[in-house]
This record gives C-alpha cells, structure tokens and sequence, in this order.
C-alpha cells in the first residue's frame, strides 16, 4: 500500500453490560479503512456484542470506541449511526410491517455516495421484483440481501455484517462472498462476523479471534496457513 | 310513516346518527390509544381524562378569552399535545423499560389528578357550549332531520382518521413510525432519532383526544366526568379491534357506536352493555382483537 493506513474503527479497553452481566471484557481492535476484518469465535464470545457494542445497543458501556477519530462512547445510536456505519444484524431485522421497498428506503442516508436505488435493483434484482412484498414475505436469502442493500443505499462507509452467510444455501452464500468482493473493491470498510470460516477466510484482510469477551489473537491473510492449527483448535475448523 | 320492526325511520336513523357520533369520538380515542400503545408500550389512561380537557379549554376560551369554536380546533389540539410532551419528557419515558403496568398506574393517576382538579373547581354539573353559527340547524333529508353539528362531528372525525390512517400506512414519515414500533432499537441504529418520535407520537395521540374534545364540546356537555365516562368504552373498543391496530381501532370505534346506537332503539336496557357484550364474544373467538396479530 502506498498511502499509510487511515483508521475507520478503533475500539480500546471496550467493556459492555446486558444489565448486570458484564460482556465485554477490555476488547483492542482497530479497522484501517477499506479493510475487511473478521472477527472469528465461538458462540457466545462476545462478537455479536462487540458489534452491538460499537452502535450502542448494549446496556452500559466503558473504554473507549473511535469512529473515524471521533470519539463515540458517549453518544445514542442514531447519533453513532449517523457518522457512516451500516449495521445488518444477525436476525437481519427486516420489520414486517414494512414493504420491501419500504425497508429498503427506511434507513435515512448517513454520508455521501450512497448506492441508488437503481444501482442496488441492478445488484439485487430479487428485490425489485418483490418490492411491494411484505418485507417478511421474502424467502431467508432474498430477506439477507434487502438487509445488505438497505445499508448500502445510505452512504454508509463503514459495514458491520453479522454472520450474513448464516442459514443461506450455498449458491446464496457463493453470491454473498461476490458482493463483498465488490463492496471490497468499491473501498468500503467491513467488519464481518462469522461462524462459517471458509466463507469469512478468503475475504478478509485480518481476522480477530475472541473469546470471553476479549480478542485473544490477530491473524493476517498471509498468516492464516501457518496459524491454522490454532484456529482449528480454537474454532473446531 | 315508514317503520322498520316497529320503530318508525325518523327515530332509526336518529339513534343511527347518534350512534356513527358516538363512535366517532370511539375512533378518534381509540386511534390515539393505539398509536401510543403501539409506540411507547403504555396503555394511556389519562386519554379520557385529556379529552375532557380539551372540551374544557374550548369551553374557557369561548367563556372567557374570546377565542372561538374553529379557533379552538386547531390551537386546543396543539396546547393539550404540548401538555402530553411534558408527561412524555418528565414521566412516561422513565417507564419503557418497565412493565405494561407501571405506564398503565401512572397514566391511571394522572387520569385522577386531573379529574379531580377539574372537579374542585366545577363540580360534576356540565357547562353548555353553544354550537357555532355555522353548524347550528338541521337539514331536511325528507326521511330524517339530520341536525348539522352531528354530521360535522362524523366528517370531521371521518377525515382525521383516514388522514392519520393514511399517514402512518402510506407515507415515509409513516414507515419511520412502523419500524419503530415494531423495533426500536434497530430503528434507532439506522440513524432514526427515536426518542423524538416516540415524544412526539404521546404529543400527537394526547392531540388527537383534545380534538375529539373540542368536538364533543357542542354535541354533549362539558363536564368533569366526560372522559372518565367514555374512557372505558373506549377500551373495550381498543380490545376488540386488537391492541395496536390503527384500522382496527378506526373501524371498529365507528361500528361499535352504530351498534350501541341500534341497540338503543331495539333493546335500550342493554345498551349500557352491549359493548362490553361485543368485547366478551369477541374475545372468545379471537383473542388478539378482530384486527390484531397473534404474538
């Protein structure tokens, strides 16, 4: 790389609460921009949570979560929201009292250069076709891609994806993989969380492993094949 | 004259008028109670109590500040709505997080207090509020005199509810409204500033219960106990159309008054109850409402 990294997301000694129980135990990590940064665990590790965590979804929250040099622990949501991050949630949160257009035009935009809406029916043309659709009418790989173009639209310049390839059949997943590419390419930032390793490995540029609440190891692309017994025994991949 | 079982079709169709007024104020109400149930999970039941304000703000400003009937339609929905703000800000938002219970406890006492206020200083008679110029009269439909005011209250309720149905069902500030109610804090992580809408949401539903006040001002008489009068039919029809629901609290607010209209005609001695009939029935076949969804 020529220029020198520039951070989009550094969290620093992140501690996070669902009401008493404490979640996230003092989590390091930081994304550079255009990156695309997994962060591989058990379930139950705190991945989820450290993605709700830097959205402000948790319960309390102590340490520190800079969003493109901005300091955000402070802030509510919509406020976090509004300075570029994209969040497609595990459930992937399609409402079903909306349309699928509807859901799709919901998130209002948080930065410049959103996609159109013509650019994502082009990308997703499943969802122009069922448009008028009751969100919730829409089969599980049709509902994940409304979830991914919902945050697309917005301008959005930092994606926060949970476990997107989950429940998908394989060619659905195989399509998900190209988009990511794509958004690769594009110079989006993108944070995912996965279970399936093989879909997450050749995608992302470093992976975090956690456990308990913390990053217990780093790992870059380049790594990954002398790392690989870790990982197996961490993971069971 | 024309009779139909026996009663003759000038008194049909009073009670018919009287019933589609009635539940006129039955929808506005119940709207209102459903957008806030909806939106901020509380069960209002200060909503009668700032429907009888409402009547009463109109009432003070034709009595006492010069301020007219078609004045006060508008500026009495804005003051009351503005009042509803400071509960939201001051008391309602603290209890969210909490169970149904605690919103219901609280809006019951402030239902009281306000009451009461109202009691101390005007007792329980009414206070006349004359019918504008404009509505005062009635026409002849040649089977029917149709007083005026009646079918001003019902058109003008008619169109709030259709304009208020039509907002929230078809219109992007609408689908803000719909997502978070139905999730909120994903609503929120989209950049949506839900804490405002839900403010202003508890603003427009306490609003829409002063207009239906104002309205109710010349057709019935201002009194203390007008809300608490109304109120629980009000809830019967919120439950039978099913909690939440924005047509379901429209239609069935409308048909239910058509029935306790009917009802009085055929058999008067039930029509204190029929309501409360209906809600029984209807429960036991849906138990969501007719319009509800089953959770």
């Amino acid at each position: 790389m020529a220029t020198a990294p520039v951070e989009s997301l550094r969290i620093a000694d992140l501690h996070a609460f669902y009401g008493e129980s404490h979640i996230l135990h003092g989590m390091n990590l930081v994304v550079n921009r255009g990156e695309c940064v997994s962060l591989l665990g058990r379930n139950g590790a705190g991945r989820t949570s450290t993605l709700r965590a830097i959205l402000g979804l948790t319960g309390r929250r102590s340490g520190s979560v800079m969003l493109n040099g901005r300091e955000t622990i402070g802030l509510a949501p919509h406020r976090i929201a509004r300075l570029g991050v994209g969040y497609c949630p595990e459930e992937r949160g399609i409402y079903s009292s909306l349309t699928c257009e509807e859901n799709l035009l919901l998130p209002p935009q948080v930065g410049a250069n959103g996609m159109g809406v013509d650019e994502i029916y082009a990308m997703f043309p499943n969802l122009k076709e069922r448009r008028h659709s009751q969100g919730t009418r829409l089969s599980g790989g049709e509902q994940q891609m409304l979830a991914m173009a919902r945050i697309l639209r917005t301008g959005a310049h930092l994606l926060l994806l949970d476990e997107i390839s989950e429940g998908l059949a394989p060619v659905i997943v195989q399509r998900l993989g190209e988009i990511i590419r794509h958004l690769k390419e594009k110079g989006f930032t993108i944070v995912l969380v996965e279970q399936n390793f093989r879909f997450a490995a050749p995608l992302s540029d470093r992976m975090y492993v956690i456990e308990h609440g913390q990053v217990v190891a780093e790992i870059a692309q380049h790594e990954l094949a002398e790392r690989r017994e870790f990982l197996q025994e961490f993971l069971g991949v | 004259m024309v009779e139909i079982f026996g009663v003759p079709l000038p008194a049909l169709m009073g009670q018919l008028m009287l019933g589609l007024v009635n539940g006129s104020f039955y929808a506005m109400l119940s709207l209102g109670l459903a957008v806030i149930f909806g939106m901020l999970n509380i069960i209002n039941f200060a909503h009668g109590a700032l429907y009888m304000a409402g009547a009463f703000l109109a009432w003070f400003g034709l009595q006492y500040w010069n301020i007219g009937y078609w004045q006060s339609l508008l500026l009495v929905p804005l003051v009351v709505g503005a009042f509803g703000i400071v509960i939201e800000r001051t008391m309602l938002q603290w209890l969210y997080k909490l169970d149904h219970l605690y919103g219901l406890l609280l809006t019951f006492g402030l239902a009281l207090i306000i009451e009461g206020l109202f009691r101390d200083q005007f007792g329980v008679s009414g206070q006349p509020y004359a019918i504008p110029d404009e509505l005062s009269g009635a026409l002849n439909l040649g089977f029917m005199f149709l007083p005026k005011y009646r079918a001003w209250v019902i058109v003008a309720s008619l169109t709030v509810c259709a304009a208020t149905w039509f907002a929230i069902e078809k219109t992007r500030l609408g689908s803000y409204l719909r997502a978070a109610t139905e999730n909120p804090k994903l609503t929120q992580a989209f950049g949506i500033n839900v804490p405002v809408m839900v403010m202003l949401t508890y603003g427009f539903g306490v609003a829409l219960a002063a207009l239906a006040g104002v309205l109710a001002a010349p057709a019935l008489q201002v009194n203390p106990l007008m809300g608490s009068n109304l109120i629980i039919s009000v809830f019967a029809v919120v439950v039978i159309g099913g909690m939440g629901s924005i047509l379901g609290s429209i239609l069935t607010g409308l048909g239910l008054g058509v029935i306790e209209g009917l009802t009085k005609v055929f058999y008067p001695e039930a029509s204190a109850t029929v309501v409360f009939i209906v809600m029984a029935l209807v429960l036991m076949v849906r138990p969501a409402g007719l319009f509800g969804k089953e959770k």
